[in-house]
């Protein structure tokens, strides 16, 4: 066996001692990583606001999106096409739901920038357009449509009465029926943490808020809160067809 | 048969974690069979929040990756590691607490997804608390099975276990970058990331749970299970130090891929499809060095049923790594994503590679873990037919539906008015996604019979006393 005393290369080295193979499989492990996701951090052409800053509400974290006044009357400081603002508590609970159903499973919120895509749902996604989703619902697979521009599309009622039975809409839908949702509401102590909790990692929500969550989920059914994140989806950024976003 | 080994072994571990994973394959195929049902016959989600498509397909994904690939990643990597380094497990208290601690997860996993507790990132959409006791498994069983190589008695470290290191080093990576979140509650909380970051973040994650945990990590399967079970050496040692390396560098570019003409960079998506493409080579290679290992031995494919399952397997390898890298490139890519296309691909990697290799490497480890032959050698014959013709059917349907509801949605009319609803395109899928159905309940009518095949073996062995001769053999030797 003398040629198994002395190490050949590399290659053998490493396969006769297990902290340097350990420590070079680590090594070559971390390049793609480092590569492909450390300037997505930095580099200014990832995010469109850096080019078109109007993409984002000039007035976020500074004004609250809506707020209650002592009385409990609520005044909206956003409407819609004013740009990308943090969700409000109603749709943030409305967010939580969707999560909770596992809805990404089935819908996209990431439209291409194809010709039947854009007759379809609307202008391409912008990266700025998901910069508040923690985390992203672009999602995987379509079986049932995209939903990054549905807000707006249908009625309040029509959202309702599919997701309380979605055949009675669509007969050839293969979605499931929602109809506890009409039977919970959001709870808004737990809302307010939740908001607090995105404040922590850079989402701009204002103290008056998070105040404001209360007020806004009175009498509020976990439909209610559904239905308010799906009509803002895709509403808040008004986008030019004269602009190229993308390179 | 080698006497003294299950006194010098600790293979009471490696026996539960086999059965487990034959326990979990019914499991996960069974919750895949009946979420496939869903999409074909939506009645079945029973107006039921438990029982709907969005909650149950985190427990299918799940239950198949980390509850049946677990299980025998730990089953065989713990076996392989002490049979090529002819040592003990260095801890046989850590060993067990990896059984419990995993097992442990798998269960808060089936209560908290029904339940709608989830991080919604694909594959990961256990939350915090679970996500901090999948961590100390990992190290846990990371940490045993390197100080077991660090105790070795051999001088060189067997191939299959620098695949299962890769493994373990990525997905302590993966894991800990992915799952980053903010608390908000016990059951709640959000990814530090946000929308393009996140999903770069998320499909590095994804894909390198394909690629390191359900490829390297049952390569290092391959590469012991297919020379055993063949009872030849593996054709190229070259080739499997190719493999390998080009392995470890490349597969984690290729999440980007995920990703093409959405609102990430185009770079990173290209660089991403420019990587897979090369990854080509390195794949077949491998699964050359698999199959190459019979040569001069193909005769034993005409009555060896195990052998059947390994080297079927690594044509259903050689496929998906040819398949995958061409679903890669943006022409294509534009076509198949989003559509059931993808679906088929995972499951022609999921159901003939991951599941074949897992398979075939169980049913030789039972033989040597009980001292039996198996209590049926038609019924593993049965099941490879199963297995192949299940897997089979299944990714015909998904290629037929996925190719065509692709083309659905891009068809426009003679006065280039879209050409189809979206819903008319659903209903087309009808068809296929029965039959898919019917292809997964064909995968796991097998999965049933290797279960009882198997529970049958155990039994066998407790009435003929085979494992407790081998252990009093041990004793007195």
């Amino acid at each position: 066996m003398a040629e198994n005393t002395q190490p050949k290369g590399l290659q053998d080295r490493l396969e006769r001692n297990i902290w340097a193979l350990l420590i070079v499989i680590a090594l070559v492990l971390s390049v793609g990583g480092l590569v492909e996701i450390v300037p997505l951090f930095y580099l200014k052409n990832t995010m469109e606001y850096n080019r078109y800053p109007e993409i984002v509400w000039n007035k976020v974290g500074q004004e609250p999106i809506v707020a209650a006044d002592a009385g409990g009357v609520l005044k909206a400081n956003w409407k819609p096409g004013d740009g990308m603002r943090p969700y409000t508590a109603l749709e943030l609970a409305g967010r939580d739901i969707y999560q909770r159903e596992g809805c990404y499973t089935c819908h996209s919120q990431m439209i291409r920038p194809f010709r039947d895509e854009k007759e379809r749902y609307g202008h391409y996604s912008l990266a700025s357009e998901s910069m508040f989703d923690h985390p992203f619902q672009w999602g995987s697979k379509r079986t049932g449509p995209d939903l990054a521009r549905v807000g707006g599309k249908y009625s309040d009622d029509w959202q309702r009465a599919h997701l309380r039975k979605p055949q009675a809409l669509v007969p050839e839908s293969v979605m499931p029926a929602y109809p506890w949702l009409d039977k919970a509401s959001p709870d808004a102590t737990s809302i307010q943490t939740h908001m607090g909790g995105l404040r922590l990692i850079g989402v701009p929500y204002t103290d008056a808020d998070i105040a404001a969550a209360p007020a806004l989920l009175q009498g509020k059914t976990e439909m209610d809160a559904v239905v308010a994140y799906l009509q803002v989806l895709g509403t808040m950024v008004k986008l030019d067809e004269g602009k190229v976003y993308r390179d | 048969m080698e006497t003294g080994l299950e006194q010098k072994y600790n293979f009471d571990v490696v026996r539960w974690f086999t059965v487990m994973a034959v326990v979990y394959l019914v499991v996960g195929a069974a919750v895949g069979v009946y979420i496939a049902s869903e999409l074909a016959w939506p009645f079945l989600n029973f107006d039921i929040p438990y029982l709907t498509f969005g909650r149950l397909r985190p427990v299918h994904t799940n239950a198949v990756i980390f509850a049946f690939g677990g299980c025998a990643l730990m089953a065989t990597a713990f076996y392989t590691v002490q049979r090529t380094c002819g040592v003990r497990l260095w801890s046989d208290k850590l060993a067990w607490f990896v059984f419990w601690g995993w097992n442990l997860i798998i269960v808060a996993a089936v209560i908290t997804l029904p339940l709608g507790i989830t991080q919604s990132k694909e594959y990961a959409e256990l939350e915090w608390p679970i996500d901090i006791l999948i961590a100390v498994v990992w190290l846990a069983f990371s940490f045993n099975f390197i100080m077991t190589l660090a105790v070795r008695k051999t001088s060189h470290i067997y191939v299959s276990n620098w695949f299962f290191l890769g493994m373990m080093v990525m997905i302590v990576y993966l894991h800990v970058v992915n799952s980053l979140a903010i608390p908000v509650g016990i059951f709640k909380s959000y990814s530090v990331f946000s929308g393009t970051q996140d999903a770069m973040i998320q499909w590095w994650w994804g894909h390198n749970a394909v690629g390191f945990y359900l490829t390297a990590g049952f390569l290092g399967m391959m590469y012991y299970f297919v020379p055993k079970q063949a009872n030849r050496p593996v054709y190229s040692y070259r080739l499997s130090v190719i493999h390998f390396w080009a392995l470890m560098f490349g597969y984690v570019w290729l999440g980007a891929h995920h990703l093409q003409y959405t609102a990430l960079p185009d770079w990173t998506g290209s660089l991403g499809a420019a990587v897979s493409i090369a990854m080509i080579i390195p794949s077949w290679g491998g699964a050359v060095n698999g199959m190459m290992t019979l040569s001069g031995a193909w005769d034993k494919l005409r009555t060896d049923y195990v052998l059947r399952f390994l080297i079927v397997a690594l044509a259903f390898y050689a496929m998906s790594t040819f398949e995958g890298p061409v679903m890669s490139l943006k022409t294509v890519n534009a076509l198949s994503h989003y559509t059931d296309w993808t679906v088929g691909h995972v499951h022609s990697g999921a159901l003939g590679w991951v599941a074949g290799v897992a398979i075939g490497s169980i049913y030789h480890l039972m033989t040597r873990l009980w001292h039996t032959e198996m209590f049926s050698e038609k019924l593993v014959n049965f099941h490879f037919w199963t297995l192949t013709i299940g897997t089979v059917v299944y990714i015909v349907a998904m290629w037929v539906s996925g190719i065509m509801q692709g083309l659905m949605w891009r068809a426009f009319d003679e006065y280039g008015a879209l050409a189809y609803t979206f819903v008319e395109t659903v209903d087309a899928m009808h068809p296929y996604y029965a039959m898919r159905a019917v292809g997964g309940g064909i995968f796991l009518f097998g999965a049933i019979v290797m279960l009882f095949n198997v529970l049958m073996t155990v039994r066998k062995s407790a009435t003929s006393g085979s494992l407790q001769k081998a252990r009093l053999a041990a004793a007195s030797a």
